[in-house]
């Protein structure tokens, strides 16, 4: 156990990444960095119909054909279905198309140029069917594409009883938001290298987030054992959701042809293909109808929350459940409504990105609680603040707000920081003149930490931890470094508990047949609730040795690694484990979407700062202050990247990331059309913690890395708000759009002008 | 999708009659490959033999005279924006160069390059319309110049015959008293295909507009001068109305398209913007 | 078609490799010469993973046929470390905390020590244009930026 009375030595300190040496000298091996003999280039063809029966598949003239290895899915030796959540997407579309970048036929040949020649001689005769694209068309269900009515999960949260409300209330005051998809562009595309042995059976390795998930996919797929799946995890070039659920896919089809050439095969996909095919963030639309009283209380929420989960379920029941939970945000209501949608649409699955739900439905209330105020007449803050969760509370789902919690002084600490009070009275002056608004706005949220409801209890993580020969101690754990520290944070963890210095604990990589399972690496779990596990297993071991009376009280590093050589030579192994325990008092139901959504959240409060050009309708961010609760912050260095990278993300979320979908595909897939910020876009990004510790956390710790994906959108646009007194309700917000408001809010003010004439 | 790399092939010139040589054979030319390599590595390069110009002398070198500056056609941007002249004499040029691309891509990107890839968002392209650039075509047959702004025929159709090589691109020295100014809008800050791009020149005669060159890219087949919006400034005083006039002719001149990048009423709409933003600061 | 024989020098050896003149020089030292540490983002010139220094200027070398970079000198980041000892932009990105995933580093450590060498003590406006044909999705550059400044500083 943690004591708060023992300074930390390892755990809030910036002690340097571990495998930072590896990257900055190009070093570290990324699956397209690894070559076997005998290899083979793997290729996908891919359907390029949204919605269609497949006639008839032929191959060109002008390829040595003889010389590849083809599988379609009649070669499939077991279940042509992605392993998931809901069983309904194949391998390899087998007879139906229902997406653009679907899977059909594979290829593989040693000479890589060859290959990529070969698949543009591939021609599939199609019978097209009619498709449909959006949110609107899935609900009007004129086209079903999937079920009985193209929706694959529905919500409904109540907490005391909305329609009992409107006829007291002072203001009902409504509103429309949406999202659309982003691509998480990660710099490194997506990978896999796979061999096959009929003694030992498959093994892949590659880009990815969650190795079992993969070798759950691939189990079926070839009517496996677990023990004749092994999958590695290779350095990951940046994952955010993106490498979730995609890479079963990916390692599938690798494996498949491995499987029928009995050479190893790599299947590396180019930039093009890897936004293309692979998934993206849900696309949303959210409506608000909020009653609230003269003094400013929210009386009652009735929230529709709608997402658009592409041609196949994959993870958009669980997208859809995060985004259910978060969508009245960090506010206390007694009557709160949230009923929600996840449809289908013939593009390609949308997956899981960074917060996973949450920044959809946390941009539609953190935008529609400026509008409440203002119908209200009261400041943003004021309006918050009068409405803000505490301790004791309780959320839309009813769970009882056990830590802490004061928001108004995190709100109040913010805009403080960011010189809000000021800026807002010098903007509002300076705006007068010019072609150049300035205005400032800001958002207040939370992220849950962990899988939802009962999910942690499902997954029954385990983590082992195993003394070495030389002292040194290694962690094994499923949880995948993607660059978001998982490797350097768990070695602190364990170097605290045991008492022994960080570079003598080690971290083995994920490889399922030397990791026990410890749950995807997903959902800001590592270090709240892997962590924990770490520090566990790391007392145990620790008590063993003092059991042993090999240690004694108050021991230096040094002295811990000789007890460890000396109980490995006399008595031997010395390897502890932990499994999850759920924190007592935690209850989930189901069906009814109520209790303990999550073990803990975080809190945060953002701050934007902006310009607007009115001659270009370009927004500038001047400013960015990022204020966070997140328990105790583990490793400064790496957390203050967490914040800042998620930051960027979401800026690009808010004003420059759009898909331009043609048809159910991607029209714009590569980078120097899909815009992500660069160097030159962003503004400074000032980040702040408050600690307070989280009982149940590892060391204090709770989730951060989707936590700065949440709010800077809706923070930005009210920023915009404040600068041109335009309310934008729909992200990305680009110059485009303000420019076309502008034009439609100046022809307006002429038309007032004249008829006051 | 890629392109089958053993189908190409590719010389290096060392000298300029070498590549007149395999020109007037069939090859086509390639400089710093910014753009040519995008379209290779996407399998749309319709060219299979080439001759890299990169390392050709008379193609890489910025020569001053009396006149002119004269700017090879395989010259760098990142030597055009370190030139001590081009800063002082033509930093709507300079400008430009900042704005093309990356370092990395300045580094290996060349002027000539860029007008021949012919793209109507090439943001070199306005700044040598209102320079008045003369280019230099050559081949074994001879060489000829012509006016920068005859030289785009429509989209990426080109004044330009296929043994023909540009050689350099020639700018006028009497750039003084000129107010000019330039803008690029584009995605964003860095590494970003303009939406539009607008370069300008004045010179004035007391409060008159005695003499003026407009041009803009992204808004229309080929990088375009806007002679019509010209015309309606010349010899005028600027005014609020003259600003209104000249910017609905501008609007009037345009003739952008909607694609993946942005849309035709946004791009028409900027660009009168910043005109109207141009002849504010002539007031 | 026909293969050639192209020579230059990498990170202070002199190689030769037998390849068509097309093929990328990013391939090339890739897949010829085993020097994996350049990484292919986007193939297209845009997110500068696989930018290296060629006659001391930073190039994507996704856009340059190998041919044209006969009798070049070429500089990985296999070959940024001097004696066996880190550089101190290396050294940098460890402490400020720059490489994240680290698959953009090999690139953007070579646009830093372009900008360096152009300029020994840039502005915070100067690292931004210098930065800016490097993309980055994990750190929001803050970092790097931190990690450039330092050693900037030091040099003082």
């Amino acid at each position: 156990m943690y004591s708060k009375s023992m300074e930390p030595r390892i755990v809030g300190t910036a002690v340097p990444r571990k495998e930072a040496a590896a990257k900055v000298t190009g070093t570290a091996q990324y699956v397209d960095d690894v070559s076997l003999p005998g290899m083979l280039h793997g290729v996908t063809v891919r359907s390029g119909h949204p919605r269609a029966l497949i006639r008839h598949i032929h191959f060109g003239d002008g390829i040595p054909w003889h010389e590849f290895t083809i599988v379609t899915a009649r070669d499939i030796p077991g279940r042509n279905i992605v392993t998931l959540i809901f069983d309904d997407q194949p391998f390899l579309a087998d007879g139906e198309i229902n997406h653009p970048e679907e899977p059909v036929l594979l290829l593989a040949h040693e000479n890589k140029d060859m290959v990529r020649r070969a698949r543009q001689h591939v021609f599939i005769d199609y019978d097209p069917l009619p498709a449909i694209f959006d949110i609107d068309e899935a609900l009007q269900a004129k086209t079903i594409i999937w079920g009985e009515d193209n929706v694959f999960k529905r919500y409904c949260i109540e907490k005391g009883d909305v329609d009992a409300v409107w006829s007291q209330a002072d203001f009902i005051v409504e509103g429309e938001y949406s999202t659309e998809a982003q691509e998480q562009l990660y710099i490194e595309p997506q990978g896999m290298l796979a061999t096959w042995d009929p003694e030992t059976g498959i093994t892949v390795r590659g880009s990815m987030q969650c190795p079992f998930y993969v070798q759950k996919a691939l189990m079926p797929l070839f009517n496996l054992p677990a023990e004749k799946v092994r999958v590695i995890q290779q350095e990951t070039g940046g994952a955010f959701g993106g490498k979730e659920e995609y890479p079963s896919m990916i390692a599938g089809h690798a494996a498949l042809l491995a499987w029928k050439s009995g050479r190893p095969v790599k299947m590396i996909y180019d930039r093009e293909e890897d936004m293309a095919a692979t998934t993206k963030r849900h696309p949303s639309r959210t409506r608000h109808r909020t009653a609230v009283s003269r003094d400013g209380r929210l009386l009652a929420m009735d929230i529709e929350f709608i997402i658009d989960g592409g041609a196949y379920a994959t993870l958009s029941s669980v997208v859809l459940s995060r985004g259910t939970i978060h969508a009245a945000g960090p506010y206390r209501c007694d009557n709160i409504r949230v009923r929600s949608t996840a449809v289908a649409t013939n593009t390609p699955p949308h997956g899981a990105f960074r917060g996973f739900g949450a920044p959809q439905s946390l941009f539609a209330i953190e935008r529609h609680m400026n509008k409440v105020a203002r119908t209200l007449g009261l400041t943003p803050e004021e309006f918050r603040r009068r409405n803000f969760l505490r301790q004791g509370d309780s959320t839309a789902t009813g769970q009882l707000i056990k830590q802490p919690l004061d928001l108004a002084r995190l709100q109040q600490r913010a805009l403080q920081l960011a010189g809000y009070a000021d800026k807002l009275e010098r903007f509002s002056r300076l705006n007068r003149e010019g072609t150049r608004k300035k205005g400032i706005g800001f958002s207040t949220f939370m992220h849950g930490a962990g899988f939802t409801g009962s999910g942690e209890r499902h997954l029954q993580s385990v983590v082992h931890l195993e003394a070495r020969a030389d002292g040194t101690v290694c962690v094994l754990s499923s949880m995948t470094e993607m660059g978001q520290g998982t490797n350097t944070i768990l070695a602190q963890i364990a170097a605290e508990a045991l008492g022994t210095s960080y570079e003598q604990v080690q971290v083995l990589r994920p490889d399922t047949a030397q990791v026990p399972n410890s749950g995807p690496t997903v959902a800001s779990r590592t270090a709240m609730v892997i962590g924990r596990l770490v520090q566990s297993a790391a007392l145990s071991l620790k008590e063993k040795l003092l059991q042993a009376a090999l240690l004694q009280p108050g021991y230096t590093p040094e002295q811990f690694q000789s007890a460890c050589r000396e109980y490995i030579c006399s008595i031997g192994p010395l390897k502890t484990s932990a499994q999850y325990e759920e924190p007592p008092g935690v209850h989930w139901d189901d069906e009814k979407y109520r209790g303990e959504a999550y073990g803990a959240f975080s809190w945060a409060v953002h701050v934007a700062e902006v310009t607007v050009d009115t001659v270009t309708g370009e927004i500038q961010l001047d400013d960015f202050v990022a204020l966070q609760e997140v328990g105790r912050v583990l490793n400064p260095v790496l957390a203050r990247g967490q914040i800042e990278g998620g930051v960027a993300q979401a800026i690009g979320y808010a004003l420059y990331e759009k898909v331009v979908w043609r048809d159910g595909g991607m029209a714009n897939n590569q980078m120097t059309n899909y815009i992500m910020p660069t160097a030159m876009d962003l503004p400074p990004i000032r980040v702040y913690f408050e600690e307070i510790p989280y009982e149940h956390g590892a060391m204090g710790a709770k989730g951060i890395g989707e936590l700065p994906m949440d709010g800077p959108a809706p923070a930005i646009l009210n920023a915009v708000e404040n600068a041109l007194g335009i309310s934008f309700c729909h992200i990305p917000l680009l110059p485009e759009d303000v420019l076309s408001e502008l034009s439609v809010a100046r022809e307006a003010a002429l038309d007032l002008a004249g008829s006051v004439v | 999708m890629r392109s089958f790399v053993p189908d190409y092939e590719l010389v290096v010139a060392a000298r300029l009659n070498d590549a007149l040589d395999m020109l007037a054979e069939g090859w086509r030319p390639i400089a710093g490959g910014t753009d040519l390599m995008v379209l290779f590595n996407a399998g749309k390069l319709p060219y299979r033999k080439l001759v890299s110009i990169r390392r050709v002398k008379e193609l890489s070198s910025i020569e001053e005279s009396e006149t002119e500056i004269s700017i090879g056609a395989a010259v760098t941007y990142t030597h055009i924006r370190q030139h001590p002249v081009l800063r002082q004499e033509f930093p709507l040029l300079c400008s430009a160069a900042s704005w093309t691309g990356s370092i990395a891509n300045q580094n290996r990107g060349t002027l000539g390059g860029n007008i021949i890839n012919a793209s109507p968002a090439a943001d070199s392209s306005p700044v040598l319309l209102v320079y008045d650039a003369e280019l230099e075509l050559i081949s074994l047959r001879g060489t000829r110049r012509i006016p920068y702004c005859d030289f785009h025929l429509g989209y990426k159709k080109m004044q330009i015959r296929d043994d023909e090589l540009l050689r350099s691109i020639h700018l006028p020295r009497k750039t003084e008293n000129r107010r000019s100014y330039i803008r690029k809008v584009g995605p964003r800050q860095a590494q970003a295909i303009s939406k539009v791009c607008f370069a300008a020149t004045a010179r004035l005669r007391g409060s008159a507009i005695d003499e003026v060159r407009i041009a803009a890219g992204s808004v229309a087949p080929v990088p375009l001068r806007c002679h019509a919006t010209e015309s309606v400034l010349r010899g005028q005083s600027i005014s609020p109305d003259l600003i209104e006039t000249a910017a609905n002719a501008i609007a009037a001149e345009v003739q952008p398209i909607t694609d993946i990048r942005s849309t035709r009423d946004y791009r028409r709409a900027v660009t009168a913007n910043l005109l109207k933003q141009f002849l504010q600061t002539l007031a | 078609m026909a293969e050639c024989s192209v020579s230059f020098t990498v990170n202070g050896r002199i190689q030769s490799v037998t390849v068509p003149p097309m093929k990328r020089l990013l391939d090339v030292l890739r897949e010829d010469l085993n020097l994996t540490g350049t990484k292919e983002g986007c193939g297209e010139g845009e997110c500068g993973a696989c930018a290296v220094l060629l006659n001391d200027e930073l190039v994507n070398s996704c856009l340059v046929p190998v041919r044209d970079a006969s009798g070049a000198r070429i500089c990985t980041i296999e070959g940024v470390p001097a004696a066996g000892q880190l550089h101190r932009l290396q050294q940098a990105f460890i402490e400020a905390g720059a490489a994240q995933c680290g698959i953009c580093t090999p690139g953007m450590i070579m646009a830093g020590l372009q900008l360096l060498s152009r300029c020994p003590h840039p502005t915070l406006e100067e690292i931004r244009e210098g930065l800016s044909g490097n993309l980055c999705r994990c750190t929001g550059y803050m970092r790097i930026f931190e990690a450039i400044q330092n050693v900037a500083q030091s040099s003082e």
